[in-house]
C-alpha cells in the first residue's frame, strides 16, 4: 500500500475498495479526508457507491481492500458499536416498543450510564431539538418531522464526534425539508460536529454542506465546495447532474489557455473556457447554466460571440421566465430571465441572438 | 369556534331534506349491511350448526344424563317426597318395585343401571337381575330386594340412585376430577389407584408446554432465517418447512416410528456409529419422548409462521440502528429485535399450546402408556366405556383450561397484537 498525506484527516478514506459479488467494484479506489467539524456530504445518483461508503464507515460492511482511519486509528476491524458515531437513518428507525425517552435512553443505557445521568442528558439532546415534551410518546404517536427530529437527538444524546445520516429528510415534504435542513446545519455549527451526509438531493447537497464530494460509477467525480461544484464542474457529469445544464457539443477550433473557441455542428463559433481539454480538434461538450444565458447584447462582454436561437416556448413561473429555445440544431436549450420590471418579453416563433461570458461557458471533455 | 357553530353542535343534525342525519345515515348503509349480512350467512349457518351446537350439546351433555331419571318416575316421586338422610323404608322399595317392572317391560334396566354404575361401580347388574325377577317379586318388597342382594340396603347405592334421580348432576365434573361422594354425600377424593385424571390433565398441560417451548427455540432461528435470507433462497426454505405440512398427518407420524424404533434408523445408525451397544439400544418411542418429538415435529410450521411474517415486517434498520450507536450485537437483539417479535412469539406459542393441548392422533400412535393425553381418555370414553357424560365433562375441561390460557395470553400480551400471518 502506498502512503498516503492524507492520515491528519479526523476520517480518512485510504485507497478504499469495495466489492460484493467479487466480480465487480461498488467502490473503486476512494480517497477522501474529512476534516473534523467539517460538514461533507456524498451525492449521487442511486448505486454510485455514496450509500456503501457510509456503511463501511459505520461498520456494516467491511473494505474489501484499503484502511479507513477514524480520528488516526484503523477501523477497519472495529464492529459498529464500539465505533462511537451517531447515526440519522433513512427511516428514523425508532424503536416502535420504547418511548421516545426510551429510545434515547436506551444508548446511553448500553454505555453503563448511571440513571439520573441518563436522565439528565436525554432531556438536553430532546431539547436541543424542541421535543423535550413529547419524551413519553410512542413514535407511532408522532408526525414524520418529530420522529425525525427525535432521530436527530437519539444521533446526538451520547456526544459522539462523528454523526452520519443516510438521507435523513428524504421522507419529510419539501417545505419541512429545507426546513430542517437549517436546523441539522444550525445543530453542526453550534456543536462542533463532523458531519457525513448522503443525499441524492442535491438542492440539499448544496445548502448545508461545507464540501460536496458527488459520486458516480464507484468514484468521486468531483470534491468541491457547494459553490464550486456548481459554477466550475470539472467533467459533464458534474455539470449535467448539479442543477440545469445546456449541453452544445463540438470541436474545439482554437485553444489559448484560458479561453478557447469551440465550432458547434452546425458551424457556429462560440466562446468557452476549457476545463479538461487537451489540444485542438478535440471533440468537446459546452455546458452553460440556463441563468447566464442572455439574450441583449449590451450585457455581453465585448467581443464575445453571440449565436442566433428561436424561441420555441416561454413558460412564466413567477420569479423566472424559462424560455425553450432551438439553438444549433438542438431543441432543448434553455434560458432563464429574471421577472423583473421593464423586462424583454419573448414569443414563440421570436428569432433572437444569444451569448455568456466565456467564464460561464465550460468546455469539458464528453464522457 | 364561532357562536354560530357551537349553537349547531346542541340542536341534532338534519340533512338539507330536513330527515334526521343518523336515520338518513342509517337508511344508506342500510343496504350495504345487508348484503354484508347475506355474504356472511352461509359461514354463519355452517358455524352454528357444526361448531357451536355440537359444542353446546356437549357442554350440556357434561351436566345432563337422563339415563336413569327417565325411567324411575316412581322412585324420582319417593325421592322428592322424602329429604335426603330420610329412612329407607317400605314405600321406597315399593317404589324402585314399580320402577323396575315398568324397565323389564321396556328392557331400559341396562341403561338406568349403567347410570348407576358411573357412580357406584359394580351395580349394573344389580338392576338387570332385579328387572329380571321383578313381576314375581312379593311385598314386602323391603327383605325381597335384600334377599334377592344385599346391596340393596347398601345407603351408598341408595344415595347414588337419589343423585341419579335428577337429570342434572355435577358427578361428572366430579369424577373428572378424581373426587367421589361418599355414603353421605360428602365429596371425597377417589382412591390412590383410581385417580387418573388430574394427573392425566397435568401431563397434559407439561407436555403441551415443553412441546410449546420446543417448538419456539427451534422455530425462532429458522423463521429469523426466512425472514432475512435473499427470496430465492427464502422460498426454498419455506417449501422445506411447509413440505411435512402437506403430508398426511399419519404418513409423518409413521415416518416417525419407523425412525424411532427400537430397531429403527436412528437407533441402528447409532449402533453403527458405536455410541450405545446393541443391547443398549434406546426407547425413543412409545413413550413420553415419542409424543414430543412427533409432535414437535407436526406442530412446528404453526410457529414458524407467524414468527415469519411477524420478522419480515421488521426492517433490518432498527438492529442497525442501535449497533451503530453503541449496542453490542446481543443487546441489540434482546433489547431492539426479540420484543418487537413478541407478538409472533405469543400467536405461534399459543396456537401450538392449544393444538397440542387437544392432540389425539400422534399420542396414540407413538405415546405408548406415559406418553398419552387427556384427548386420548376422551376418545377412549366415546368409543369404548361409552361414558358419554364424563367424556363431555373432561372436554368441558379442557376447553375450560385452554380458554383460561387464553386469557392470561390477553393479559399479558394482548390479543390484538397476536399476528398469525
Amino acid at each position: 500500500m502506498t502512503a498516503t498525506t492524507t492520515d491528519e484527516g479526523f476520517v480518512v478514506f485510504d485507497h478504499v475498495q469495495k466489492s460484493y459479488d467479487g466480480e465487480t467494484l461498488v467502490v473503486k479506489d476512494l480517497n477522501l479526508s474529512i476534516a473534523k467539524g467539517e460538514f461533507l456530504t456524498m451525492l449521487g445518483p442511486s448505486g454510485s457507491g455514496k450509500t456503501t461508503c457510509l456503511m463501511m464507515l459505520a461498520g456494516f460492511e467491511t473494505a474489501t481492500n484499503g484502511r479507513i482511519l477514524l480520528d488516526g486509528t484503523n477501523i477497519n476491524e472495529l464492529p459498529p458499536h464500539k465505533r462511537g458515531i451517531g447515526m440519522v437513518f433513512q427511516n428514523y428507525a425508532l424503536f416502535p416498543h420504547m418511548t421516545v425517552a426510551e429510545n434515547l435512553s436506551f444508548l446511553l443505557e448500553v454505555r453503563g450510564m448511571g440513571k439520573a445521568e441518563r436522565e439528565a442528558k436525554v432531556m438536553r439532546a430532546l431539547d436541543m431539538v424542541q421535543m423535550g415534551k413529547f419524551a413519553h410518546r410512542r413514535p407511532a404517536q408522532m408526525s414524520g418531522g418529530q420522529q425525525q427530529r427525535v432521530a436527530l437527538a437519539r444521533a446526538l444524546v451520547f456526544d459522539p464526534a462523528l454523526v452520519l445520516m443516510d438521507e435523513p429528510l428524504g421522507a419529510l415534504d419539501k417545505q419541512l425539508r429545507e426546513h430542517m435542513q437549517f436546523e441539522i446545519k444550525h445543530l453542526h455549527d453550534s456543536l462542533g460536529l463532523t458531519v457525513v451526509y448522503v443525499t441524492h438531493d442535491q438542492g440539499e447537497a448544496l445548502t448545508m454542506s461545507d464540501r460536496v464530494a458527488v459520486f458516480n460509477d464507484g468514484r468521486i467525480q468531483q470534491l468541491a465546495p457547494p459553490d464550486e461544484l456548481y459554477e466550475r464542474p470539472k467533467n459533464s457529469f458534474v455539470a449535467g447532474f448539479i442543477g440545469e445544464n445546456n449541453k452544445l457539443p463540438g470541436t474545439v477550433e482554437e485553444l489559448d489557455g484560458e479561453k478557447c473557441l469551440v465550432r458547434l455542428a452546425t458551424g457556429e463559433i462560440i466562446d468557452a473556457t476549457p476545463v479538461n481539454i487537451r489540444h485542438k480538434g478535440q471533440q468537446t461538450l459546452v455546458s452553460i447554466r440556463p441563468e447566464r444565458v442572455e439574450f441583449k447584447p449590451e450585457m455581453m462582454p465585448p467581443g464575445a460571440h453571440m449565436i442566433g436561437a428561436e424561441v420555441l416556448e416561454v413558460i412564466y413561473m413567477g420569479d423566472i421566465f424559462r424560455t425553450r429555445m432551438k439553438v444549433a440544431g438542438s431543441t432543448d436549450f434553455v434560458m432563464k430571465s429574471r421577472n423583473t420590471i421593464g423586462q424583454t418579453k419573448l414569443h414563440p416563433g421570436q428569432h433572437v441572438k444569444i451569448g455568456w461570458h466565456p467564464a460561464d461557458a465550460r468546455a469539458l471533455e464528453p464522457m | 369556534m364561532t357562536d354560530a357553530t357551537a349553537d349547531l353542535s346542541h340542536a341534532p343534525l338534519t340533512t338539507a331534506d330536513g330527515r334526521p342525519l343518523k336515520a338518513a345515515l342509517a337508511e344508506s348503509l342500510a343496504v350495504r349491511r345487508r348484503r354484508a349480512f347475506l355474504l356472511v350467512a352461509p359461514l354463519f349457518l355452517f358455524i352454528l350448526i357444526s361448531f357451536i351446537v355440537p359444542i353446546g350439546q356437549m357442554l350440556l351433555k357434561s351436566v345432563y344424563n337422563d339415563g336413569f331419571s327417565a325411567h324411575v318416575p316412581a322412585l324420582s316421586a319417593w325421592f322428592d317426597a322424602n329429604p335426603p338422610g330420610s329412612a329407607i323404608d317400605e314405600t321406597a322399595y315399593a317404589a324402585l318395585h314399580a320402577d323396575l317392572v315398568e324397565m323389564k317391560r321396556n328392557k331400559t334396566a341396562g341403561v338406568a343401571g349403567t347410570r348407576v354404575n358411573y357412580d357406584v361401580a359394580g351395580t349394573r347388574s344389580l338392576f338387570t337381575a332385579a328387572a329380571r325377577g321383578a313381576e314375581k317379586m312379593e311385598p314386602p318388597y323391603k327383605e325381597a330386594f335384600l334377599k334377592l342382594d344385599k346391596k340393596w340396603g347398601d345407603p351408598n347405592v341408595w344415595r347414588a340412585m337419589r343423585s341419579a334421580a335428577s337429570p342434572f348432576t355435577m358427578d361428572f365434573y366430579l369424577a373428572a376430577n378424581d373426587l367421589k361422594r361418599d355414603a353421605e354425600g360428602a365429596i371425597v377424593p377417589v382412591p390412590e389407584g383410581q385417580a387418573v385424571y388430574k394427573k392425566l390433565m397435568l401431563r397434559t398441560l407439561t407436555l403441551s408446554l415443553e412441546i410449546t417451548a420446543i417448538c419456539l427455540l427451534i422455530g425462532f432461528p429458522i423463521a429469523h432465517l426466512l425472514a432475512t435470507l435473499p427470496m430465492r433462497k427464502a422460498m426454498l426454505l419455506m417449501i422445506f418447512v411447509l413440505l411435512p405440512f402437506w403430508t398426511s398427518l399419519l404418513v409423518r407420524t409413521t415416518a416417525w416410528m419407523v425412525l424411532l424404533q427400537q430397531q429403527g434408523v436412528l437407533n441402528d445408525l447409532l449402533v453403527w456409529i458405536g455410541v450405545i451397544d446393541d443391547k443398549g439400544r434406546i426407547q425413543m418411542i412409545y413413550n413420553q419422548m415419542g409424543t414430543i418429538i412427533a409432535m414437535t415435529h407436526i406442530l412446528l410450521p404453526f410457529t414458524i409462521l407467524p414468527l415469519y411474517s411477524v420478522m419480515k415486517t421488521i426492517p433490518p434498520s432498527y438492529v442497525r440502528a442501535a449497533r451503530s450507536l453503541g449496542a453490542t450485537s446481543w443487546t441489540a437483539f434482546r433489547r431492539v429485535y426479540l420484543p418487537q417479535t413478541l407478538p409472533g412469539v405469543g400467536a405461534g406459542g399459543l396456537l401450538v399450546f392449544i393444538l397440542a393441548m387437544g392432540y389425539y392422533i400422534t399420542p396414540a400412535l407413538v405415546g405408548g402408556a406415559d406418553g398419552q393425553m387427556i384427548s386420548n381418555l376422551i376418545a377412549f370414553h366415546m368409543q369404548k366405556s361409552l361414558n358419554w357424560s364424563l367424556a363431555a365433562a373432561l372436554a368441558a375441561q379442557l376447553l375450560i383450561v385452554v380458554l383460561i390460557f387464553f386469557w392470561i395470553y390477553d393479559r399479558i400480551v394482548g390479543i390484538d397484537k397476536m399476528k398469525l400471518g
